[in-house]
């Protein structure tokens, strides 16, 4: 077990909190730059995707996890910034300007989306977050002299002062930059101000008010950075994707993206990457999985949303604080072993909330 | 009095919920450096007043004065940034934050740094939480929360949650503090500490306090004045004593106990 002795304010404000952390991430940090060398072509692919997926999860955290607001129109703004990113690279933009532009394009989309959540909240945000997804589906397939339609868009490959970026090593570490970044940004804002107004508004709404919070400043920001990060994990995707088409962008898609933080574990920047790993590396379980499994079950339609579904509904019940959660529990009972008690994280029952404000 | 002197004036201020009067036509004015108490039944309308200057009611008629500045038509935040902090009667944390961010967040109207700043990490913005934190250790070793600096909200026992929740109001340094019952749920023993707290607060920090409380020892022990309100209005304002004294007080009080 171990005690963290604090002595000075830095403790608390340093990313890393102790040498454990320093001596694991920089482990991290080298397996993933030595990934190319170390994966095979296919695995590196999946891993490209990871990233993407979890520089998407960090914009949707920031918005679900950290400011309480749940959009199921996320797939939107990556598909903003696919066909942005697609679009204007087309038209012989290098890639890091189209990228920019995919980003603030999306921002912008999200300051829009985020209107009705000045007013509404829980269900009925994700109801109004839901048909303005299903509003941008829409655009893309009807405006066909710019996004091709249901036909589709070839995205060209990225180009860096002329030069193609090699595929896949290059732009693995193209994504793997662009994640380090984002995920440097979230936490340097979660441990700022703006990144404490966001939970404050998570929590209480009533009280972050009365401590001098903007409330409709604060979600239409959050709102804008999290459409930002999906927006520049859209623009990656086009370019893995290399081809785009509407149907990439369904409301199916920004559910896949809410359970992928769901099941990480909402309200925190690790679960973002457990959630994409899992994300990714589900479906090629459940092909080897087939194999094994009787041709009945193994062959039958809609295996995998049911072992998806099954998936979230065991999170629900028996781990709502997500892969995240069930990590601290099990690195717990492993530095206390064989001390740990069953009751450790059962939470006293507090007081029962009946008349708020009063 | 001259109007000087008054941190805080209200004035001819009323509200009202379907048909029910909450606050009708209620007018008084709080000296800069006393404690003032809001006393009366259930249902007088002591929390909506608060509610109403910290303006998360709109007052249908009447106005509010801070320091010379109308903030009748302000929105809440923006009293928060004139110096106006408050407790809930119902605790209002951020219940899964930890008791130092709570405590931080306090903090959030002296926030001098931009976003762009933020996301970098700029070392200004690192000497600005410095500055948060040295002072909302103070507030700590204030109120002998250093055992839970680091413990989630959500957890904690209500005694301490309560402390908490004075503790966040301090620290955003306000010139005016409301509480609204900071004595209720709590045993006899932290109700002492508070009392001890109140006046320290009062004294020490030279924070002009307005409060809620049912506890009339605690009352008569802290407060400089009491204003007592039923059905809405006002009875009578004066020393603790008078105003416990007071023919329409005790009427109030034992109306309702005959009614009950
Ligand atoms: N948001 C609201 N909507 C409807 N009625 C309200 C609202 N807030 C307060 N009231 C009503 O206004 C009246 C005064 O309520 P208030 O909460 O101010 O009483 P109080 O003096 O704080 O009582 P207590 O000692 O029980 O806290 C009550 O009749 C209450 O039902
Ligand atoms: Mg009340």
């Amino acid at each position: 077990m171990r005690f963290l002795f604090k002595t000075d304010y830095d403790q608390d404000i340093r990313l890393a909190k102790h040498g454990g952390h320093v001596f694991w991430y920089s482990l991290l940090g080298v397996a993933l730059l030595a990934a190319p060398w170390l994966l095979s072509e296919y695995l590196l692919e999946q891993l490209v995707l990871v990233c993407i997926y979890a520089v998407a999860g960090l914009g949707l955290m920031l918005l679900s996890g950290f400011t309480g607001l749940i959009s199921l129109g996320h797939a939107a703004f990556l598909g903003v910034g696919a066909y942005t990113e697609a679009v204007l690279v087309g038209m012989g933009w290098p890639f890091p300007l189209a990228m920019s532009a995919a980003v603030v394009l999306s921002a912008a989309t999200g300051v829009v989306v985020g209107l009705p959540a000045l007013r509404v909240r829980g269900i009925y945000l994700a109801i109004a977050t839901l048909a303005l997804g299903v509003i941008v589906e829409e655009v893309l397939t009807r405006w066909e002299d710019v996004t091709g339609g249901s036909a589709g868009l070839m995205v060209k490959s990225p180009t860096l002062f002329g030069a193609a970026v090699p595929q896949p090593v290059g732009f693995y570490y193209l994504c793997l930059g662009i994640l380090v970044v984002a995920t440097l940004a979230v936490l340097n804002l979660l441990r700022s101000p703006t990144g404490r107004a966001f939970v404050a508004v998570r929590d209480s709404e009533i009280s972050s008010q009365s401590m001098g919070i903007h409330l409709a400043k604060a979600k239409t920001l959050s709102f804008a950075l999290s459409a930002a990060l999906t927006g520049l994990a859209g623009a990656l995707y086009a370019h893995k994707l290399r081809f785009l088409s509407p149907e990439q962008f369904t409301v199916l898609q920004s559910v896949e993206l809410l359970m992928m933080i769901f099941i990480g574990g909402l309200g925190s920047v690790h679960g973002v990457f457990l959630g994409a790993l899992f994300l990714i590396t589900l479906p090629q379980g459940i092909a080897v999985a087939k194999d094994w499994l009787p041709p009945a079950i193994g062959g039958a339609a809609g295996l995998q949303s049911t072992v998806f579904g099954l998936i979230i509904v065991g999170f629900v019940l028996f781990e709502p604080l997500g892969l995240y959660g069930r990590w601290v529990k099990i690195r717990l009972y492993l530095q206390t072993f064989p001390f740990y008690r069953k009751g450790t994280f059962r939470r006293e029952k507090t007081f029962q909330k009946t008349e708020r404000q009063r | 009095m001259s109007a000087d002197d008054a941190i805080l004036s209200v004035e001819s201020l009323a509200v009202a919920f379907g048909g029910v009067k909450a606050v009708d036509d209620v007018s008084f004015a709080v000296r800069r450096g006393e404690v003032f108490t809001l006393i009366g039944p259930n249902g007088a309308g002591k929390t909506t007043v608060f509610n109403l200057i910290s303006r998360l009611y709109n007052p249908m008629r009447g106005r509010i004065v801070f320091e010379g500045n109308d903030i009748t038509a302000l929105p809440a935040h923006r009293v928060a940034a004139l110096g106006i902090s408050r407790t809930f009667q119902n605790i209002e944390l951020f219940e899964h934050a930890t008791v130092l961010q709570n405590l931080l967040i306090g903090r959030q109207v002296h926030r001098k740094t931009a976003l762009w700043e933020e996301i970098l990490f700029l070392p200004k913005v690192r000497r600005q939480e410095y500055a948060f934190r040295e002072h909302v250790e103070k507030v700590i070793d204030l109120l002998d929360l250093q055992h839970y600096r680091d413990s989630h909200v959500a957890g904690l026992p209500y005694g301490i949650r309560k402390v908490v929740e004075l503790g966040r109001a301090l620290a955003m340094q306000p010139r005016l503090l409301l509480m609204d019952e900071p004595s209720s749920g709590l045993n006899v023993e932290e109700t002492e500490d508070m009392a001890f707290w109140i006046q320290d607060i009062n004294q020490d920090l030279d924070i002009t306090v307005v409060m809620v409380e049912h506890d009339m020892s605690l009352v008569s022990r802290v407060s400089h004045r009491v204003l007592a309100l039923n059905q809405g209005a006002v009875v009578t304002v004066g020393t603790p004593k008078d105003v416990q004294s007071h023919p329409g007080v005790v009427e109030a009080y034992l109306g309702k106990a005959a009614h009950a």
